[in-house]
This record gives C-alpha cells, sequence and structure tokens, in this order.
C-alpha cells in the first residue's frame, strides 16, 4: 500500500505506540496515509480503538513475521 | 463528536502506582479528549522537578515477582527497596516502558491540566519550586467542577 509518512514503534510498550502515532500524524494533511510498524501486540486492538475514537481510518492491519504493520488515513 | 472529559485523582506516589494515572492520561489526550489530573497526598510526589525519588518496595507487596522467593525478613534489610527499583526500572526500560518523565511530559504537551491539591502541597510543606511549570493549584471544588461534566472519573 502507498503511503506518505512512516513511525516505527517497533520495541515501544503501551501507550508509546498510540501516543506517538498521533504525533506523527499531527502534520499530515487530512487523506495523507501513515504506516505505523509496531511490536506490541497489544497495538493491533488499541490501533482500531485509536482509529474509532479520533475518526482517522484504519485502512490496513497486518502481521508481518512478528510485526504488527498499520496503515492510517488521517481524517 | 463532542470532546470526550477524564479526570483523575492521583493518590499514590510509588512507582507501580505512579504509572496508570500517566498512561491512561497521555492516551485518553491522544485520543482527543480532554483531561486533567488532580494529585494529591502522595500522587504530589509525580509533580516533583526530581522523579528519581519514586520507588517500589518488595515490603507488603506480595505479589511483586520476585527472581528468587523470598522471606518478608529478608525484603525489609536495607537496601533491598533501592534494588528493587533499580530492578523494576531496568526491566521497563528493556522492555520498551516509557518513564515516568517522558510520559508526564507526553501528557503536558498534549495539554493534560495537571492541578495540585493546595491543601496537601502545604501539609507536607512543599515549595511551588519543588514542582514542574505548567501546573495549577486547587482543592476539592476546582476538582468536582470538572469532575461533573466527565465522561470517565478514576481515583487512583
Amino acid at each position: 500500500m502507498n503511503f506518505d509518512k512512516e513511525f516505527d514503534a517497533s520495541g515501544l510498550a503501551c501507550p508509546l505506540p498510540i501516543v506517538k502515532t498521533k504525533k506523527a500524524l499531527a502534520d499530515m494533511a487530512s487523506g495523507k496515509v501513515l504506516k505505523v510498524v509496531a511490536t506490541d501486540p497489544g497495538s493491533v486492538c488499541d490501533m482500531q480503538a485509536f482509529a474509532e475514537q479520533t475518526g482517522n481510518a484504519l485502512l490496513e492491519s497486518t502481521t508481518e513475521n512478528s510485526k504488527y504493520v498499520f496503515f492510517l488515513k488521517k481524517a | 463528536m463532542a470532546t470526550k472529559k477524564m479526570a483523575i485523582i492521583a493518590t499514590k506516589g510509588a512507582l507501580d502506582m505512579a504509572y496508570p494515572p500517566l498512561i491512561l492520561a497521555s492516551t485518553a489526550a491522544a485520543l482527543g479528549w480532554e483531561v486533567q489530573i488532580f494529585f494529591t497526598f502522595y500522587g504530589l510526589q509525580l509533580l516533583r522537578k526530581d522523579l528519581s525519588g519514586i520507588a517500589i518496595s518488595p515490603v507488603g507487596n506480595p505479589a511483586m515477582p520476585m527472581p528468587v522467593p523470598m522471606p518478608v525478613v529478608v525484603s525489609i534489610l536495607p537496601g533491598m527497596e533501592a534494588m528493587a527499583t533499580s530492578m523494576m526500572k531496568a526491566k521497563m526500560k528493556k522492555k520498551g516502558v516509557a518513564s515516568l518523565e517522558e510520559l508526564r511530559s507526553l501528557c503536558q504537551e498534549a495539554e493534560v491540566k495537571f492541578i495540585a491539591c493546595q491543601m496537601t502541597v502545604d501539609l507536607f510543606e512543599f515549595e511551588k519550586s519543588d514542582f514542574i511549570d505548567g501546573i495549577e493549584y486547587g482543592g476539592a471544588a476546582t476538582f468536582m467542577k470538572f469532575a461533573g461534566e466527565t465522561d470517565v472519573c478514576l481515583f487512583i
């Protein structure tokens, strides 16, 4: 999937993947896509909850080689 | 979507109890919530400029995982609290858990409002210079004013 910016949250534990994803989105324009890579298994549920509550669309959530990869479209 | 609100009363100053208010506040702020934390009694420790004194004790803490089984009489020996604290901090760092300083800065960056309980500031004879900048001082009525409008209100 094409993306405009990538944020690597590997090695970070709750709540940092979510809090720092929010920061990564802050300077992006509406409609741009952020790729987030995380190693925290809790981030799978958390990223979905983040997307639902903030209106940023979770376009894709996948697991690759024990890494969790998310694509978020900025609201 | 109306902005959701959360109010937390932080009353504890031990390492393990220092985390929940800061984790929930920083997360809620990231979700776009308006958040206030009211720090009272030992919770005031979390507002000090220097957080290095925040510790965890194995005493009276039977749920704390220990590398080897430890009788209570050993856990009260001098130096055990410092050892438990440094072991816990090392483990947290290894597991990618944020430091209290980092979480606190993330809260402040995200405009979480910190309120120090004036009564307990006076009780423990703290000076305003002991605390970080950007905090407010107030009492129970200050807290209730915001708490009454919240969706989530927690006592930690």
